[in-house]
């Protein structure tokens, strides 16, 4: 091998090996760090792993929302038409929170309530996470109502 | 009347460029030499027309001109007037508007400042600039045109999303674009660069100030934004690895890297072939980062409007970019390429290390948020990549750059010596242990906070190191030209910026509070005391105003008025207080009220103490300083004559 060969060889070897790295390193993090979404009808039927790290949809069911006495910790219902589910917080909510409008938590379920860490609300009132709205649309469709009307809150 | 106008003007303006990509690139392959010529009239033509377009669209917001769709859904009579002129870029059409207006100024003044350069050159750099022009302007056109008419003319506008109605969020997009299309520059070059089978080490020393000044731009767009999310959005993070965030970021790595990369290529003709790839990867990125934003595909805290039809051209649009200059440089790459050889042991390993380092995050920033996209489209059910993802790999990834980065300049071209790099290692590395070791006691021990003195120590003492180096060496005059000073600068930024998030990271302290009138709370050293709540109004807002008395030791430093405004269509936005300083900041955000109501009552409140949270963003702007003054340097504008194969040369004045 001449000088020249070996350089680019030494090059080529050094290029793959960050890569290689690279790539383990990220599909470890990655493995490590997706948080999938599920509605509450999902939840109640057992398809979230206990102790899952998970985002929960739904909308924020009316007449849903309490604050612990004397606390500052939130306490309320995230519905999907098909069913609800208790989601506590002990932080500052979003500005856009309301009953009645969408929310993604992030969280995990602790004896039949879901904790949550960070709760989002939609931006802006035209906006609604693409991903939330195509699995609301299939709990509505199912049901055949307006998506502020579900029938879990008329119960 | 005035607003048909604007739409004929954005017409006049699609045909402009038009006029200059189709015809000057035919000229420049066939030898055509008025074809050549008519690049750059057609340039000024066309900034021309997208100037006017703009400035219908500005007066009709200036005006309030609601018959307007676009002006109707995002102003208000009661806008205040500076944010009638910001309202103009706050939403899908209007920044894109913005982003075309850009482009047509950076065309222009390209092709104002390359007389020296190859008439063939410049004529396939304006025309590829043509190209992505003719792309944005009909995507304004036929899919967002800001000129559609609203009919009845409602009584009043919706209103400017209250999120935007913030000084830093007037610049943030103006500057960002500024940055992302000034990549467009060494793209055109690249492509230019492929098209003609060769790329002059000339031409890199004239494309390498555009570079620095857009990656300064993107640099300002980037510390811009992150200083509103924190200041506006309320949660007090600087940076939370979003969607959006991560679209300005990933083409600011490669940007990076391109500085890097081209300064190799300039100064020694080794690495064109690298260079050029990333100049399309940062134009490329920037496109996508446009898009990402305005296309609404991912979900994003804070995507603000989203339309999936636009997806379709948007993804034809992307394809033809990205997808036409990669096959482009498959072909003639290997015809360009070419250096001359170098060691082991060289500056060049050292740059080309840190470029593979910022290539590989960028990469994986590109992987984390377009993940959740790609898990979508194969069924895997709905999936985010959360920040831990990033917040493990960037570090991790950017620590031999940190690490690295003292020698680079200490290394010849070429071929090093050890010597040097032993005596720079060991006093930095003394110096930064040190400055560790009595840091560790004021820190408690935190690991995260002693690692950011120790690598602001390192990169401070590397380019002081340097610094002194060029005073004994140099001759006076010549010791700091612009190019040098520029670098210095920047790499002191990097050790300032990691510092800053290192520091800020471990030594912050949150509270999220419940606190009634009277009552305190402590945070870090400081002590809140929460005085109530009372109304207050502005201009096209009401809001109830916090009293937070903050003290150290019993004596009173500061009162801080936080907000809660809501605005004339019941949009609430937080206004958090912020107390800033050089060594920390206090920051306190009204949450709401615990009965709903009663305002006078118990409220929700988060509170910080940040320490060093402005060192972050003085980094940043360190680095945008950097690369201003790297890019004014006097030899990039040195008169030289360029030279070019004598077949090309087409004599400019014999043209009419």
């Amino acid at each position: 091998m001449s000088p020249t060969q070996r350089r680019r060889l030494l090059l080529v070897l050094l290029v793959v090996a960050v890569a290689g790295i690279a790539a383990v390193l990220v599909a470890t993090a990655l493995q490590r760090n997706v948080a999938y979404l599920y509605t509450p009808a999902e939840v109640k039927a057992g398809e979230v792993a206990p102790d899952a790290r998970f985002r929960l949809g739904g909308m924020v069911a009316k007449g849903s929302f309490q604050r612990a006495p004397g606390a500052l910790q939130a306490r309320f219902e995230v519905t999907d038409g098909d069913a609800r589910l208790p989601v506590t917080y002990d932080k500052i909510l979003p500005d856009l929170f309301r009953e009645g409008q969408a929310v993604v938590a992030t969280g995990r379920m602790a004896g039949g309530v879901f904790v949550a860490e960070e709760v989002l609300a939609k931006h802006d009132e035209t906006y609604m996470p693409k991903e939330l709205a195509d699995k609301m649309g299939v709990a509505h469709g199912k049901h055949q109502v307006p998506a502020t009307a579900a029938p879990a809150e008329s119960r | 009347m005035l607003a048909e106008i604007g739409q004929v003007l954005l017409i006049l303006a699609l045909l402009a460029a038009l006029l200059q990509s189709v015809l000057p690139l035919v000229g420049a392959q066939r030898g055509i030499a008025p074809f050549v010529a008519i690049a750059r009239p057609a340039a000024l033509l066309q900034l021309t027309m997208v100037l006017g377009a703009f400035a219908v669209l500005t007066v009709a917001f200036v005006r309030q001109d609601f018959s307007l769709r676009y002006v109707a859904e995002n102003s208000n009579s009661l806008l205040p007037m500076i944010y009638r002129y910001s309202a103009v870029w706050g939403a899908h059409e209007g920044s894109l508007l913005l982003w075309t207006l850009v482009l047509a100024l950076w065309t222009a003044a390209v092709a104002e400042f390359s007389r020296r350069l190859p008439p063939l050159v410049v004529a396939r750099v304006l025309a590829v600039m043509g190209l992505i022009a003719v792309g944005f302007l009909a995507f304004i056109i036929f899919t967002s045109n800001p000129f559609g008419r609203l009919l009845p003319m409602p009584g009043d506008g919706a209103d400017l999303n209250p999120v935007l109605q913030d000084p830093g969020m007037t610049i943030h997009p103006p500057v960002l674009y500024t940055g992302y299309v000034g990549f467009s520059v060494a793209f055109a070059f690249a492509i230019a660069g492929l098209l003609g089978g060769e790329l002059e080490q000339a031409w890199v020393r004239w494309a390498r100030p555009w570079t620095n000044v857009a990656w300064a731009f993107l640099t300002l767009g980037i510390v811009a934004g992150s200083w509103w999310a924190y200041a506006e959005l309320g949660w007090g993070g600087w940076w939370f690895w979003d969607p959006v965030e991560n679209a300005s970021f990933m083409p600011w790595l490669v940007g990076a890297a391109l500085i890097h990369a081209q300064a190799v290529t300039e100064k020694r003709g080794s690495l064109r072939a690298w260079t050029i790839l990333l100049s399309i990867f940062a134009f490329s990125l920037s496109l996508l980062g446009t898009f990402l934003v305005r296309s609404g595909v991912l979900t994003s805290v804070h995507a603000f409007a989203s339309d999936p039809r636009r997806g379709v051209f948007i993804l034809a649009f992307l394809t033809i970019v990205v997808g036409g200059s990669l096959l482009l440089y498959a072909l003639r790459a290997p015809k360009v390429a070419g250096g001359k050889a170098f060691n082991l042991l060289s500056r060049e390993t050292v740059l080309l290390i840190g470029n593979l380092m910022f290539a590989v995050a960028a990469a994986m920033v590109l992987l984390g948020t377009l993940f959740p996209l790609v898990g979508d489209a194969l069924n895997l059910g709905r999936i985010s990549v959360g920040p831990p993802y990033f917040g493990f790999l960037f570090p991790l990834l950017m620590l031999p750059v940190v690490l690295l980065m003292p020698f680079g300049p200490f290394l010849r071209w070429g071929k090093g010596e050890g010597s040097t790099l032993r005596q720079v290692a060991l006093r930095a590395g003394i110096a930064a242990a040190a400055c560790a070791i009595v840091a560790a006691f004021f820190v408690d021990g935190r690991l995260k906070a002693i690692a950011g003195v120790a690598a602001l120590i390192w990169l401070g003492v590397g380019v002081l190191m340097y610094a002194l180096k060029r005073w004994r060496d140099v001759p006076r005059g010549r010791r700091y030209p612009g190019e040098m000073a520029g670098m210095l600068l920047a790499h002191l930024g990097v050790g300032v910026f990691v510092a800053g998030v290192l520091l800020t990271e471990s030594l912050s302290v949150t509270r999220d509070v419940r606190l009634a009138p009277g009552q305190s709370e402590r945070v870090g050293s400081y002590d809140f005391r929460f005085d109530g709540v009372h109304r207050v109004s502005g201009p096209n807002w009401q809001a109830d105003q916090g009293v937070v008395t903050v003290s150290r030791d019993g004596k009173q430093l500061i009162v801080m008025h936080p907000q809660k405004r809501t605005y004339p269509r019941g949009q609430v936005q937080t206004e958090s207080a912020v107390d800033a300083g050089i060594f920390r900041d206090l920051y306190v955000a009204l949450g709401e009220p615990m009965d709903a109501g009663n305002i006078e009552g118990a409220w929700s409140l988060r509170l910080y103490d940040k320490p060093f949270v402005r060192w972050i963003w003085g980094g940043g702007l360190l680095m945008m300083v950097g690369g201003f003054v790297c890019a004014a340097d006097r030899r990039f504008r040195l008169k030289r004559t360029v030279a070019a194969p004598a077949a090309e040369l087409v004599p400019q004045e014999t043209r009419a």
